[in-house]
């Protein structure tokens, strides 16, 4: 049952299958019904409210709620989904503490916000339940664009074109969409197969092609696609993981983000190898979500170490608190040095402890510790593989690693869109790439009707 | 401590909370349950001749509900006792003999003929009960028989039937009013007249609880029909208070013994009512939703605001509001006010900007300095209490009150002292004002 290896303690299978089911369940359960209305008349219905405005997407928050109050669940749906397509993705994964949530007016007169984004997962799990398809797509226009990436940004720009009654193709480098909704969220957020349910209610608009294992640089080219289609958008994410800066030796050090998704897409949780003892290097939600989901497959000692203090890490106070409540223990400034192995087999880390200095820059010198493992998960963030998007004659201008748009997310080639992870400005976020994608279609339809009128002119 | 004991027309109860006539004492059984609890005195649910009437085994109860499930309504199609007299009878005289502390009062509902109420008046004295309440109220089912509200609209019954009781009993007589008409004073008056120990109101109000949707049915819906109920709970205590401080300051029926109903539910309320007049009060609806222990707050909370304010006695303070419940044209309309939003509560929900905005007097700001910030604009603020009403949050919006002779910001004049419209010149038939302001519904 276990591929256990010979030095390490690194195996599958250490728990039983009760214990996986326990702990992989829905991390936040649904409202019932009755919770919800309960939920829902903690709205106060505040004008030009602030959560809206705290939502990327804009969703009308106390309008769906009062829908909810009044037993009107399809409006709600309508109110979420027509902003956010994604909406029931987003209302697991967001942080909604320091969005919607966060900008409560409840919590300045009690710390307790209303919790939205269960009652915005009660909306919308209401309408998919009950499989009511709210969109249709729009009359045709006769215009092909080409999206590459189903992730949340392309599926995203992929509906909002076909509201908008243009035909769409959707290149993905992978065997699925859903981008990292599939393939990277911690799976206790996303129980019951809702990624995909997702897509599917996306997908059945219409218009919409999928052309799956098409990746951007090997199956296809941005100069062909310009060519071919009338638009094209870009949503192809960060392929690459950043590296250590430390010696790597081969056995025990592996990319969190590869984990994750090996772990989304297994069928069976007791195949899943961990370690004894597993350091994940890193502050973001990556961290977070590979440390939680690593100690709940049964690790030991699991310990995030992160080279800042807890207020300037990626994940929100709440998901650092729900990793230490899974067991996970949070090592704040340190940094690695170097990895401690015995017969090219890790057996731990030495760390060094950080400060900032008297400019607040980081800086190491401090203490040193080692922390015994035989497993180490690098998340320490994700680079955009420029290579894709080289090799062709179009040069697209980038901003700090990334791709660089306007308000509008048009790149610097006519013609170009690009929006989700792979975008400069952006966080990281799955509700900022639903946004991007729906701005950069409303844009996209924009320019090709005015370009329609120049054409209708001259023509 | 101060002294809760209540004397009502010579029924003397330890507390002056009592359960009106209702489906919470129908019987031995719940009536002595609530004595248990603490209940001062009962209304024993209204007898009626035998046959007894006979109850729709369908719902009976209808509820207006929050979001919350939170009850702030409630209806019934529930007739009189559908138990048999002689039950009733021999109930009331052992509950009477087990409590001889507590008020037992008996709820009546027979024929509009004087043979029928002679019939039963001894039976009922007989049993050692402490009075009698004329069930004039009730709107529903029995009105339809010539009983109940039927009765209770037509003044000249309403007397004439008093009458009758009082001949025929030594009990003291209590009225029980409907408020299903249009001017509550001619029933009170009506049963003044007829000799009367006391009135008791509100009986509940004609409703219908809402419309069952999928039915097509008024609700509570019986076999896909509905008929009209009677309301009560805390939505209609603001009627009941209004009709029992009419009678309380009515120049012919002031100083008449009043036990207020409608939508009692806390201490609070109770001593609203007798402030404006009620010498004790009746409680049904929040028994039937919270059980008979809400009782003990009742007490416990009327004790701790009676020692608060000094009121050592139920009448240090009843009927203390009743001089103050005066017509709108003795209001002062030099009175002003200004609202006023206390910065370090206010949570920037923005209710009073907007209802301010759309619906009254657009005299809010909902900016300063770029920043998300609710203000009141004294220029424009009639201090109309909407912002104060909407508010989530308690005080942080209060009205402040512009000094005599401090300039009105909206007016650019200065306030000035007591002025009302009888008074005014835009009225086109001013009156002078004689000494204090006056009540009367009826002139």
């Amino acid at each position: 049952m276990s591929d256990r290896d010979s030095k390490s303690d690194i195996r599958s299978g250490r728990l039983t299958a009760e214990a996986y089911a326990r702990n992989f369940a829905d991390a936040h359960p649904p409202l019932a019904p009755n919770q919800a209305l309960i939920e829902s008349d903690r709205c106060y219905f505040c004008h030009d409210a602030p959560c809206i405005q705290a939502c990327p997407t804009q969703i009308d928050i106390p309008s769906f709620i009062r829908k909810i109050a009044t037993g009107n669940v399809k409006g709600a749906a309508h109110d979420i989904l027509k902003q956010n397509i994604m909406g029931a993705v987003c209302a697991r994964v967001c942080p909604t503490e320091v969005l919607c949530e966060g900008a409560c007016v409840r919590n300045d007169q009690e710390h307790k916000p209303v919790a939205i984004g269960a009652l915005q997962r009660h909306a919308t799990d209401w309408l998919f339940d009950r499989r009511i398809q709210l969109f249709e797509r729009g009359p045709e226009t006769g215009r092909r664009i080409a999206v590459v990436g189903g992730g949340p940004a392309g599926l995203s720009c992929a509906h909002r074109l076909s509201m908008l009654g243009h035909s769409v193709t959707v290149f993905e480098a992978r065997d699925k969409l859903g981008g990292l909704n599939e393939y990277g969220v911690a799976a206790y957020k996303v129980t019951g197969l809702i990624a995909q349910r997702e897509v599917e209610y996306l997908l059945e608009i219409g218009g919409i092609e999928n052309r799956l294992r098409q990746r951007l640089g090997r199956d296809i080219v941005l100069s062909r696609l310009r060519q071919d289609y009338d638009a094209v958008f870009l949503g192809i994410g960060l392929g690459g993981v950043n590296a250590l800066g430390v010696d790597e030796p081969p056995a025990g050090v592996f990319d969190a983000i590869a984990y994750i998704e090996k772990l989304r897409q297994s069928r069976d949780l007791s195949q899943m190898p961990v370690g004894h003892g597993v350091v994940v290097i890193g502050g973001g939600m990556t961290a977070i979500d590979i440390a939680s989901q690593v100690k709940r497959l049964g690790a030991e000692d699991v310990t995030i170490v992160y080279r800042r203090g807890p207020q300037s890490m990626g994940a929100s106070h709440k998901e650092q608190a729900w990793a230490q409540t899974s067991g996970v223990r949070i090592k704040h400034w340190a940094r690695p040095l170097r990895l401690l192995a015995r017969d090219g087999v890790l057996t731990a880390v030495e760390f060094e402890q950080t400060r900032l200095d008297s400019q607040g820059r980081l800086a190491g010198g401090g203490d040193k510790f080692i922390v015994a493992a035989d497993m180490v998960f690098k998340a320490i963030g994700q680079m955009l593989i420029k290579d894709a998007l080289d090799g062709n004659a179009d040069v697209l201008e980038m901003k700090s690693g990334r791709i660089a748009v306007d308000a509008e997310r048009r790149t610097s080639i006519p013609g170009v869109w690009a929006g989700g992870d792979c975008v400069a400005g952006g966080q990281d976020l799955t509700v900022v790439a639903v946004e991007d994608g729906k701005r950069a279609a409303l844009s996209i339809d924009r320019h090709l009707r005015a370009v329609s009128k120049t054409e209708a002119r001259h023509g | 401590m101060a002294d809760l004991r209540c004397n009502f027309v010579g029924i003397h109860s330890p507390n002056p909370f009592w359960l009106a006539s209702a489906p919470p004492t129908d019987k031995a059984y719940n009536v002595n349950r609530a004595f248990e609890a603490g209940w001062g005195g009962v209304v024993w649910k209204t007898l009626g001749e035998d046959p007894p009437i006979v109850n729709v085994s369908g719902p009976r109860y209808g509820a207006l509900l929050g979001t919350a499930r939170n009850l702030v309504g409630f209806n019934n199609i529930e007739l009189i006792t559908d138990r048999m007299l002689d039950d009733n009878l021999r109930e009331i005289r052992q509950v009477k003999r087990d409590w001889p502390d507590r008020a037992l009062a008996v709820s009546l509902m027979v024929p509009c003929e004087e043979q029928a109420w002679k019939r039963i008046l001894p039976m009922v004295e007989d049993t050692g009960a402490d009075g009698i309440e004329l069930n004039f109220g009730c709107p529903h089912g029995m009105s339809e028989r010539g009983m109940g509200s039927a009765v209770g609209q037509v003044p000249e019954y309403v007397e004439m039937v008093t009458r009758w009781c009082k001949e025929h009993t030594h009990l003291p007589v209590i009225v029980k009013l409907t408020p299903n008409v249009t001017n509550i004073l001619q029933p009170a008056r009506a049963a003044l007249r007829g000799g009367a120990d006391a009135v008791s109101l509100v009986n509940t109000i004609s409703s219908i609880m809402g419309v069952d949707l999928d039915l097509m049915s008024p609700s509570p819906s019986v076999d896909g029909k509905g008929a009209h109920g009677g309301y009560c709970g805390p939505a209609i205590k603001p009627i009941a208070l209004r009709m029992v401080g009419e009678i309380a300051r009515d120049r012919e029926s002031a100083g008449m013994s009043i036990s207020g109903i409608g939508g009692i539910s806390t201490w609070r309320d109770a001593a609203e009512f007798m402030a404006l007049g009620a010498h004790n009060v009746q409680v049904c609806t929040a028994a039937m939703v919270y059980g008979f222990k809400v009782v003990e707050d009742m007490i416990d909370g009327l004790n701790n605001w009676m020692d608060e304010k000094g009121h050592r006695t139920l009448s240090a303070f009843v009927g203390k509001a009743v001089p103050n419940f005066v017509d709108w044209e003795h209001l002062n309309l030099n009175y002003t006010v200004k609202a006023h939003i206390d910065q370090d509560l206010c949570i920037k929900c923005g209710r009073c900007y907007i209802a301010c905005e759309d619906t009254s007097h657009q005299s809010i700001r909902n900016e300063k300095d770029g920043q998300r910030h609710f203000e009141v604009i004294d220029e424009e603020c009639v201090g109309c209490n909407l912002c104060v009403n909407v508010c989530p949050v308690e005080n942080c919006i209060t009205l402040k009150e512009l000094a005599i002779g401090s300039i009105d910001p909206r007016t650019g004049r200065a306030v000035q002292g007591y002025g009302s419209w009888s008074t005014h010149p835009n009225n086109p038939t001013p009156q002078a004002e004689k000494g204090k302001p006056v009540a009367g519904l009826l002139k």
